[in-house]
């Protein structure tokens, strides 16, 4: 179960649009070998918070901490060289390309020797050999690593994509609604796998719409609501109305029972 | 290597069933058709051509399409032939000269494309009209005969067999050889794929999408510079006219090749049997004594075919 160690944070973190304030003053941690949900309507500024600490989007003020270090992130290329993967949405693989090229896109393994790594020549057969160990290690059932991801179904390509990012994450995997658009068998096949990834010790911040997901796999819940982090639940001491009810705002964090809190 | 055999799309095979299928059409229409002596002429004849539709199939797997590229051709081989036979330039450096204004002009479509964020279609349609015009006020639309010995090496042939088999033709295979394990076996080659595919997750992976296509378009423009040298070198005259073929047969090509038009699926290879098909198509309506205008119209309907049989495999695949 989840230490107190912490991680990934942040601290009255704010973004403003022109005059909309998207997020006023976050907080936001993520501990040791957890898997934290982030709830949020519409426009809390759950999406905001998310792209600033993925490196999409550049805060205004506050700071990302990041194993005890400041971090200033410009780009999503920035936090990933710091070891935070992200999952987007929108299934971020090349559908024409083969499982083990999705799994290795942009950082290729090349052969040794001056002429291997002059012309970046692929070493196919180590990235073979390593594709099919990674997805053994979280059991992903696809047999064949050569085959054009697009051949897959929907949940399939999300487990490429969670496979991925766990692969080379090396602090904090991110996934934006990795069970969105996805049927209920391809949806538990997803929640499994990234069950898998917290397992093997890396911390899970799961971004979702979906409550009884949120609730079958969280540790913690993070409810982001008017730009700011209004609670943060555990899932086992509340139900599911009463976090609906924090974000929404039909109930204020003080009237949740306090052991509920987390 | 075996796995990427068997995962080889079907489609692959399309070009040489259509390249069989004309072959066997023209050789009812032609007793002179089937010769190892034609087959030698066909294969010179496509080398322009084939060299042009290396390039032009790098930027279609980057879903963009060039529609400059014979005109570029046609200006670099007006300035290897003005710069060598008029100003007396050593060969060697006139096609260095030849070289550096084809790949500026890929250089400038690509900054176009990168940069100004402009389709590759009206960017190449632009540049495709600044080349013409180019060549046409440079060489006051006027030919240079008289090349040096050296710019048409590459036309010479040898005997191989009952063959004749010229010198830029070997060049043309090499080159193809060269693209495809480029394309095939290293990073940059898979990241061109990548980035026709899919640009939005090639760029989230970290690759560097600008330069990636910027690359593309300049390499584009060094293949239409060996294009203009080949050219040279088979016809033996500098022609302010030349390319004009050659432009939209390099996307017949392509497209006969099995190379999508959205990017990021192909196989190089297929190109030049793309490219021989055009030949064979241009030799065999030659052979049955078809007037020039009316094979540029079939090589029109070739195209639209093409892309409508590509189409249409592509959803049934789905």
């Amino acid at each position: 179960m989840a230490t107190e160690q912490i991680v990934f944070e942040a601290k009255g973190l704010v973004k403003r649009y022109g005059g909309v304030t998207a997020i006023d003053g976050a907080d936001f941690s993520l501990r040791a070998g957890e898997i934290l949900a982030v709830i949020g309507d519409n426009g809390a500024g759950k999406s905001t918070l998310i792209k600033a600490l993925s490196g999409a989007v550049v805060p205004d003020e506050g700071e990302i901490i990041l194993d005890g270090k400041k971090m200033h992130f410009r780009s999503p290329v920035d936090a990933r060289k710091a070891g935070i993967e992200t999952v987007y949405q929108d299934l971020a693989v090349a559908p024409a390309m083969t499982i083990a090229e999705n799994l290795f896109l942009g950082r290729e393994l090349t052969k040794g020797g001056a002429i291997g790594r002059m012309l970046k020549l692929l070493d196919k057969k180590e990235m073979l050999v390593q594709a099919t160990q990674r997805m053994a290690d979280l059991k992903v059932g696809i047999r064949s690593m050569t085959q054009a991801v697009e051949t897959l179904s929907g949940g399939q390509r999300q487990c490429v994509a969670v496979a991925r990012a766990a692969a080379f994450a090396q602090h904090v995997v991110i996934m934006d609604e990795p069970t969105a658009a996805l049927g209920v068998k391809e949806g538990n096949m997803v929640l499994e796998l990234i069950r898998r990834v917290r397992d093997r010790g890396l911390p899970v911040i799961l971004i979702s719409h979906n409550m009884p997901h949120v609730f079958e796999i969280a540790d913690r819940i993070h409810i982001q609501r008017l730009g700011k982090r209004a609670a943060v639940v555990n899932p086992k001491k509340i139900t599911m109305s009463d976090a609906v009810a924090v974000m929404t705002g039909a109930k204020l964090p003080e009237e949740i029972a306090p052991d509920a809190l987390a | 290597m075996k796995s990427e055999i068997k995962n080889l799309p079907w489609t692959a095979l399309g070009p040489w069933i259509a390249l069989l299928a004309a072959c066997s059409f023209f050789a009812t229409q032609s007793d002179r058709f089937l010769s190892a002596e034609n087959f030698s002429l066909i294969l010179q004849q496509v080398m322009v051509v084939g060299v042009i539709a290396l390039g032009q199939t790098l930027i279609i797997l980057t879903a963009g399409i060039d529609l400059s590229c014979g005109f570029v051709m046609a200006l670099g081989s007006m300035v290897i032939a003005k710069l060598a036979v008029e100003q007396g330039w050593h060969p060697a450096f006139a096609v260095g000269m030849g070289l550096l204004v084809t790949c500026g002009f890929g250089l400038l479509n690509g900054l176009l494309v990168t940069k100004a964020k402009l389709p590759s279609f009206i960017v190449t349609l632009g540049t495709m009209n600044i080349a013409f015009a180019v060549t046409q006020l440079y060489t006051s639309s006027a030919s240079v005969t008289e090349l040096p010995e050296w710019l048409t090496a590459l036309g010479k042939t040898f005997e191989f067999g009952s063959a004749q088999v010229s010198v830029g033709t070997c060049l043309m295979v090499l080159l193809y050889v060269l693209a495809w394990r480029y394309l095939s076996d290293t990073a940059p080659g898979r990241h061109i794929y990548a980035v026709g595919n899919h640009p939005e997750a090639s760029r989230l992976s970290g690759i560097p999408v600008e330069r990636v296509l910027l690359g593309v378009y300049v390499l584009a423009g060094f293949f239409y510079g060996i294009a203009a040298l080949l050219s040279l070198a088979r016809t033996g005259v500098g022609d302010p006219q030349a390319g004009q073929t050659e432009n939209l047969d390099s996307i017949t090509a392509v497209v006969l090749g099995g190379t999508s038009l959205f990017g990021g699926r192909g196989i190089i290879l297929g190109t030049l049997i793309g490219a021989i098909i055009v030949g064979v198509f241009r030799n065999g309506l030659t052979l049955m004594g078809v007037p020039s205008v009316v094979q540029t119209l079939i090589t029109g309907v070739l195209v639209i075919l093409a892309v409508a049989v590509d189409q249409l495999s592509r959803k049934g695949a789905r």
